[in-house]
């Protein structure tokens, strides 16, 4: 517990950055986006300090920092990682460079641009280490506003409904969480995750409840389930889960690319986060008595924004809609965690394999994802604004590098074996089939979907005779070439030797399904 | 354990690497990525070779001889569970090793003849690497010993395909074809992972063999026997199905098929590898290589376990329904394609029925001599310039003396002709064991029947293309496409056969070799000496060359030589006896039943039956997903936004016309009632001691009378 406060140095390096960012004079564009991307590569250089000093055999948390904060308010600053909070830390730091390179080329107020990607990522490593809830919600809401000012200020020409509703839509996520967790402090007496944690899995928190808090003529298990339902918007909003994802499609698409990358890499991770840090330890015996109903929203949200990204035209929110799609299959992993409390041998075994599945799902989408918007944010430069579906055809011809890298990433999204979305998912759906095989069985469905459409834009773009408005399309340059070839290679790094990944992850895997009782 | 057998893995990993490699050469490297592509398919050859010598000098007694190596992949739970970690590996038995010979033999001849085909293409290097990629893939699929890893291999095999397919891109039809195929094998590979997962959880494991604990031995198919599932049916046989779709779908079974003759977009040769000799067969060995699953359940009294018999009737459907329509096309690759299909059919009858040898053996049979007759047809539309009617054709044996011998060999191979041809052997075997069939007799009904049709149809081809005289020579300025090939069009330049030459030697030579294979395959799996089936089962071949006169197997090879014989008789009296003369002429067919040939011709109307259900249903649900997520969720967020701004409103008019308005009135009231007391306070004395006095006296008055009344 004493010793470097490593976590506490992750979390203030692009903090200071940002402030320093934002003093550069606007017209020097190109410190600005030097240094911000400087201090992002200090930020993944720390990351993987702390993969280094990361302890992969122990599933608990690591490197904690504990100091007393407010202690009438019971508030203490405490951080630490595990396995979870790691393997989100490493992906932040690996998108937010990924985004900066791809918003190299706005030049409208660079600094204050770069310097508000930078609060986010601060407010991004802040709430993947914060272990209670005093100053993870400060840097929750720390994400939330720079990502409202990247999409107002450099957005699409619809960009003030869309940065409004998104801006709007997750402040009453949070504001829920905020009031569940006064309510559980005024019952548990703590904000600490872990303590709350504790009560959650004794089934303490029911009886704390009715001595402490009454409203109305609400019974306790009718109080538990408020809160949890609170809760669990909050973090719906955010994964989004439909019907809470109306914001999405707009957001996404209206945000600059490289704020795009930064919302479906790192933000949407954000809920299913708090889904596994949060919800599932204090909530769990709500969370199962509320399986079925929850089923059915991950299983309609699976099928039908598959589906709908199918109905789109433009690619933007066709990648929107396939976001959703994929952190479903999050959902329907963890949820399957929390469908049956026998502690038997087998199950456990399905567990573990789901939920490993849920974090690798987490990682590949965040990466693939952010590849991709990477790709039609390069087309849309090229274009001149347009990326209509059938804007284009026969890119093949004129830019096969691109073509080539976008289409494997397109593939890796469609879950190809052998790249980093098929073992994600395999482990999801192996897990998940014997623990809720309906909801399983239905959910394949959006795999085939997934592949229609991801074939359709394949089709479309970069197939057919060669539409002559693009005859002379660049290719991709060589420093695209060198900022998207990491994020390829790792694509079939963790699609071939996902031990990489599963190493860091598993015992923090194992830990809470075990600890995931009720 | 043999070098070779350690050393298994080589063989999918040379061609991978020569991939990989090819990936990163230059467009201009056209002689590198050959020698690349085709040295790494040599050493794979000579590596098969060396494993097929490896299986054969561990003969079974009465038991089928496994080696593999089976390695740790990646863990995903508790270290101490052994279930919790899945494990990978490659076998070596003689199913594996019969298919590694025969995948890297005939690919090796398929690389040298495109070679020749390709040589023109801008994309020569691309499409070596892909080929390369394909054969990694294949022989992936053929040596896992895991469920997983053949999936895994599986996938990359329909993405290679994929690639082919769509490899002359800039077509609309190519890239359509290459998506269809994708999507409908897709489906088929949907299936197979739900049938995957449920294997695994209820086996935990999905390791074939491993020593008594894989999901092929014995305690785990009790186990699921033992499970009933839905439908009262046991666990065992609703995976087998599941993984049978996956077939299904790979190796174009009704009601999958579709997208196999729509493949023909592809390059020639890739159509003979992928979509004839190997891919598609991989469906059929993927339901050899798990046949202890789907006969899981079987010997209770005798029946029949239910995945079996829903293989063979599968495949007795397709067969005929596939010949039927390959009869009525006029495309010599879609012919062919039809053909594929039917003869895929066969082998899943043959699996369904008789078992992994007799399936098998078609398999290999049939992978050369259509290998053979791909390759030929290839060299006929290099010869003619890329024309693929035959109604342009005909008479080419003129022209083409070495392509129309071989195609001859492959066409009577493929047709059954009798005693000297493989085919003939093969086929023989699985109309055998459909006889024999317990559950019923149809299938042995249905092959006869697809047997005639068989030789019928190949017959009609050859006519049309290497018989009579040339037909497009005629009409050389008349380029309006005939009627009802606008759809089979591959190449939109049509410019007739004017100049029809033999294809060069590094084309022929392969043709030559698939004919000796095609001629000599049959003799190592006939009654007499059944090397092939025994191989495969693990037991020593014994020469009985008696059994060739048995009364059963007498019968059944007189009545399918007859049934050939009768149909190539009837194909040559429709169409060679009196060779068409214009292309534009109508079918002997069509001329005699229009109804029938056209509901042939347009193969039963199955991709418009398609069209009309799953494809529009699907773009329906989309467009009403998409509607419903902008009006209904969508709608109910702005009704939410809304209700709130109406609120806020309401507070606003509340705030100003009530509080605020109350309020200002309060203080107007307030100076207006200063300033009415202000008045009060004029200032004039007179004035003052004037309402005092008044006020005095009132009060008295007041006083008096209080008195008084009191």
């Amino acid at each position: 517990m004493t010793g470097f406060p490593l976590i506490s140095l992750l979390t203030l390096v692009p903090f200071i950055g940002a402030v320093l960012v934002i003093g550069i004079d606007p017209e020097r564009r190109k410190l600005a986006r030097w240094l911000a991307l400087g201090f992002s590569f200090a930020g993944l250089a720390l990351a993987l300090v702390l993969w280094g000093r990361f302890d992969s055999a122990s599933g608990s948390l690591q490197l904690e920092e504990r100091h007393l904060w407010i202690p009438t308010l019971g508030v203490q600053y405490h951080v630490g990682v595990d396995g979870l909070g790691l393997l989100m830390v490493l992906l932040s730091a690996i998108v937010v460079p990924m985004a900066m390179l791809a918003s190299w080329n706005i030049e409208d107020r660079v600094p204050i641009y770069f310097s508000l990607v930078l609060f986010l990522q601060a407010g991004l490593f802040g709430t993947f280490t914060a272990l209670n809830f005093f100053h993870w919600f400060i840097f929750w809401e720390l994400s939330l506003i720079p990502a409202f000012f990247l999409i107002k200020l450099w957005g699409g020409p619809l960009r003030a409904p869309a940065a409004t509703q998104f801006f709007i839509y997750t402040m009453a996520g949070s504001v829920a969480l905020l009031l569940v967790f006064l309510a559980l402090f005024l019952a548990a007496g703590t904000f600490d995750f872990l303590q709350l944690a504790d009560l959650g899995r004794k089934g303490a928190l029911i009886p704390l409840l009715s001595a402490k808090l009454g409203w109305h003529d609400l019974t306790t298990r009718g109080l538990a389930l408020a809160l949890f339902a609170g809760a669990f918007f909050g973090f719906a909003v955010k994964v989004p889960l439909m019907p809470f994802h109306t914001w999405l499609p707009a957001a996404y698409t209206e945000a600059p690319t490289g704020t795009t990358m930064l919302l479906t890499g790192l933000m949407s991770k954000m809920g299913v986060y708090g889904f596994l840090r949060i919800l599932l330890p204090i909530f769990p015996g709500e969370v199962h008595r509320m399986l079925t109903p929850l089923l059915w929203l991950t299983v309609i949200t699976i099928i039908c924004s598959a589906s709908a990204a199918f109905a789109q035209r433009d690619l933007k929110r066709m990648l929107a809609y396939s976001s959703i799609n994929h952190l479903g299959y999050c959902l329907l992993g963890l949820l399957a965690v929390m469908s049956s409390s026998r502690m038997a041998a087998v199950p456990a075994v399905e567990k573990a394999a789901a939920l490993n599945g849920v974090f690798l799902q987490m990682f590949n989408h965040g990466l693939t994802a952010a590849t991709l918007f990477w790709f039609v944010g390069c087309l849309e430069a090229r274009s001149g604004g347009a990326r209509g579906l059938h804007d284009f055809g026969g890119l093949r011809k004129v830019a096969p590098v691109f073509c080539g890298l976008m289409g494997i990433a397109l593939f890796s999204s469609l879950g190809l074996p052998g790249l980093n979305g098929f073992i994600g998912e395999f482990l999801i759906f192996k897990g998940a089939f014997p623990l809720v095989t309906w909801a399983t069985a239905l959910s394949v469905i959006g795999l085939l979907v997934t592949a229609i459409f991801i074939l359709t834009i394949l089709q479309r773009v970069f197939h057919g005779p060669l539409n002559e408005r693009w005859s002379r399309l660049p290719d991709l340059t060589l420093v695209e070439r060198f900022t998207v070839l990491p994020a390829i290679g790792l694509m079939f790094v963790l699609g071939i030797y996902p031990q990489a990944l599963l190493g860091v992850i598993n015992s923090t895997v194992v830990r809470m399904v075990e600890q995931l009782t009720f | 354990m043999d070098w070779i057998v350690q050393k298994l893995w080589l063989i999918p990993a040379l061609p991978l690497v020569a991939a990989g490699l090819s990936a990163l050469l230059k467009q201009r490297q056209r002689r590198l990525a050959a020698a690349l592509a085709i040295g790494a398919m040599v050493l794979a050859l000579a590596l098969s070779c060396m494993a097929f010598v490896s299986a054969l000098q561990h003969p079974g007694q009465g038991s089928v001889v496994r080696q593999g190596v089976n390695f740790f992949w990646f863990q995903f739970g508790d270290p101490r569970n052994s279930d919790a970690a899945v494990w990978l590996g490659w076998v070596l038995d003689p199913l594996t090793a019969v298919m590694l010979v025969m995948v890297t033999l005939v690919g090796l001849l398929i690389f040298i003849y495109s070679l020749g085909y390709m040589a023109h293409d801008d994309n020569f290097t691309r499409f070596f690497c892909f080929l390369s990629l394909f054969a990694a893939g294949m022989l992936g699929v053929l040596i896992a010993n895991s469920l997983l890893l053949l999936f895994i291999c599986w996938e990359l095999v329909g993405l290679t395909s994929y690639l082919l397919i769509g490899f002359w891109y800039h077509k609309p039809s190519a890239a359509a074809a290459a998506k269809k195929a994708f999507i409908t094998t897709r489906i088929g590979d949907l299936a197979l992972l739900l049938g995957m997962v449920w294997l695994y959880s209820q086996t935990g494991t999905l390791l074939f063999y491993d020593g008594g604990h894989g999901c092929l031995e014995q305690s785990a198919l009790a186990r699921l026997v033992a499970q009933t599932t839905t439908l009262g049916m046991a666990a065992s046989t609703g995976i087998a199905l599941l993984i049978f779709c996956g077939a299904i779908g790979k190796s174009g079974q009704v009601p999958l098929h579709v997208w196999l003759p729509d493949a023909m977009e592809g390059p020639t040769p890739v159509s003979a590898l992928i979509h004839a000799a190997t891919m598609v067969a991989a469906g059929v060995f993927l339901v050899a290589r798990v046949y202890p699953l789907m006969a899981a359940g079987d010997g209770g009294g005798g029946a029949v376990a239910a995945a079996l018999q829903v293989v063979a009737w599968v495949g007795a459907i397709t067969a005929v329904f596939a010949a039927s329509i390959a009869a009525a096309q006029t495309d010599i690759k879609r012919i062919l394609a039809y053909s594929t299909v039917s003869q895929l059919g066969f082998m899943m009858r043959g699996l369904g029925t008789g078992g992994v040898a007799v399936g098998m053996f078609h398999l290999i049979t049939h992978a050369c001599f259509k290998a053979l007759l791909f390759l030929g047809t290839g060299s006929v539309i290099h010869g003619c310039h890329e024309e693929q009617d035959i109604r342009r054709m005909g008479g080419l044996r003129q022209f083409m003396p070495i392509t129309f011998a071989t195609y001859a060999v492959g066409m009577l191979a493929l047709s059954g002709f009798p005693l000297v041809f493989s085919g003939f052997w093969s086929k023989d075997e699985i109309l055998h064991s459909a006889h024999g069939w317990s559950v019923s007799h149809w299938p042995f009904y249905l092959g006869v029947f697809g047997a005639l049709l068989t030789a019928f149809y190949m017959t009609r081809q050859v006519c049309y293309v290497f018989f009579g005289s040339l037909r497009s020579r005629r009409r050389e300025e008349d380029l309006i496409p005939l009627p009802g090939s606008t759809e089979t069009k591959s190449e939109p330049t049509h410019v007739g056969c004017y100049d029809v030459h033999e294809s060069p030697a590094v084309m022929t030579w392969p043709l030559v070799g698939l004919a000796l294979l095609a001629i000599l395959l049959g003799f190592v799996g006939t009654p007499a000496w059944p090397w092939f089936q025994d191989f495969l089962n693990g037991e020593r071949a014994v020469l009985a060359p008696g059994k060739l006169a048995e009364p059963a197997t007498l019968w059944l090879m007189a009545l399918s030589s007859v049934v050939v014989i009768s149909g190539m008789g009837l194909g040559w009296w429709l169409y060679g006896r009196k060779p068409q003369t214009d292309p534009g002429a109508l079918d002997v067919l069509e001329r005699a039943r229009p109804d029938i040939y056209a509901l042939l011709r347009r193969k039963y109307f199955v991709d418009e039956v398609y069209d009309a259900t799953v494809i529009r249903f699907n773009s329906w649900w989309a467009r009403s997903c998409d509607w419903w997520d902008d009006w209904v969720w969508n709608g109910a967020v702005q009704l939410v936004s809304y209700a709130v701004v109406g609120l806020s409103w309401l507070n606003r008019v509340f705030d100003e016309y009530v509080v605020n308005l109350g309020f200002d009135r309060g203080c107007r009231g307030l100076t207006e009632g200063g300033g009415l007391m202000s008045r009060l306070q004029g200032g004039g004395v007179q004035g003052y001691l004037r309402v005092i006095g008044v006020a005095l006296g009132v009060l008295v008055l007041l006083l008096l009378w209080g008195c008084h009344a009191s």
